[in-house]
């Protein structure tokens, strides 16, 4: 494989996982909607908890929360990337990223174990 | 040919770009932008909502608190107001988002005309939906 063609492989799948944790997430949003709309009683701490509280949401969630870290890294990416110009400056922020990204990821997973 | 146009090679920000008459698409692009950079700055207090929100009885209360009655000199509403643009960004980044997948997907949907109608059905959707959020944050109804 040439250099190039490597290149066009990788961004074509930046933008296919782009598209597909766009998709889980807006998925996900309807998830959580209907079980704020049809679950029993008034919204408070009890039914809002609840709905993270089973294995399965929680799963899910898991698996919600990493696609958003990618997806966020994805799109901040292409911001720095037209917008940056001097290359040092731009990998700075990259690298920035990645890891302010990998805390805020290991922040919402241990929040969603506390439930 | 004739070379009457404008020829710009080094644009500046304020006196060129306030000149470009965008469309409904282009509008639709560049908030879809801005408001992903929105939602990526206020990560943590997203997180944060969450955790207070989900912990405890307790720290749920923290939570509602910081709209009702604020956080030390900061009031309530201001904290409503930042909530608000939050919902904002992701109405209008959640809409826009489905309208370029609905473009990837289908031809008819990336002609200039069906471009243009659907960005300002987005428009339309993401901030009704604000709109009616809004009234409810700040207790209308």
């Amino acid at each position: 494989m040439t250099t190039t063609s490597k290149k066009s492989n990788n961004a074509l799948k930046g933008w296919l996982a782009q598209r597909l944790t766009a998709a889980l997430m807006a998925a996900f949003t309807l998830i959580v909607l209907l079980q704020v709309i049809f679950n029993k009683g008034a919204m408070g701490y009890d039914k809002w908890a609840g709905i993270f509280s089973s294995q399965w949401m929680k799963a899910l969630t898991f698996v919600v929360i990493l696609g958003l870290a990618y997806h966020v890294w994805l799109g901040m990416k292409e911001i720095y990337m037209d917008y940056i110009k001097p290359v040092s400056v731009r990998l700075t922020a990259q690298m920035l990223t990645v890891v302010w990204l990998a805390g805020c990821a290991g922040w919402a997973i241990q929040v969603l174990w506390r439930v | 040919m004739s070379n009457s146009r404008p020829e710009f090679r080094n644009i500046n920000a304020f006196t060129d770009l306030t000149t470009y008459r965008m469309t409904a698409g282009a509008w639709v692009s560049i908030l879809h932008r801005a408001s992903g950079a929105i939602m990526f700055l206020l990560l943590p207090f997203i997180i944060w909502m969450f955790d207070k929100s989900i912990s405890s009885e307790f720290s749920y209360a923290t939570f509602t608190a910081l709209f009702n009655i604020g956080a030390g000199f900061v009031p309530g509403w201001f904290f409503k107001l930042v909530a608000l643009a939050l919902i904002w960004s992701y109405l209008h980044h959640l809409t826009a988002g489905l309208r370029h997948l609905w473009m990837d997907v289908s031809h008819k949907a990336v002609t200039k005309s069906f471009a243009t109608s659907s960005a300002k059905a987005t428009f339309a959707i993401s901030w009704v939906l604000t709109a009616a959020l809004a009234a409810k944050l700040f207790g209308l109804y």
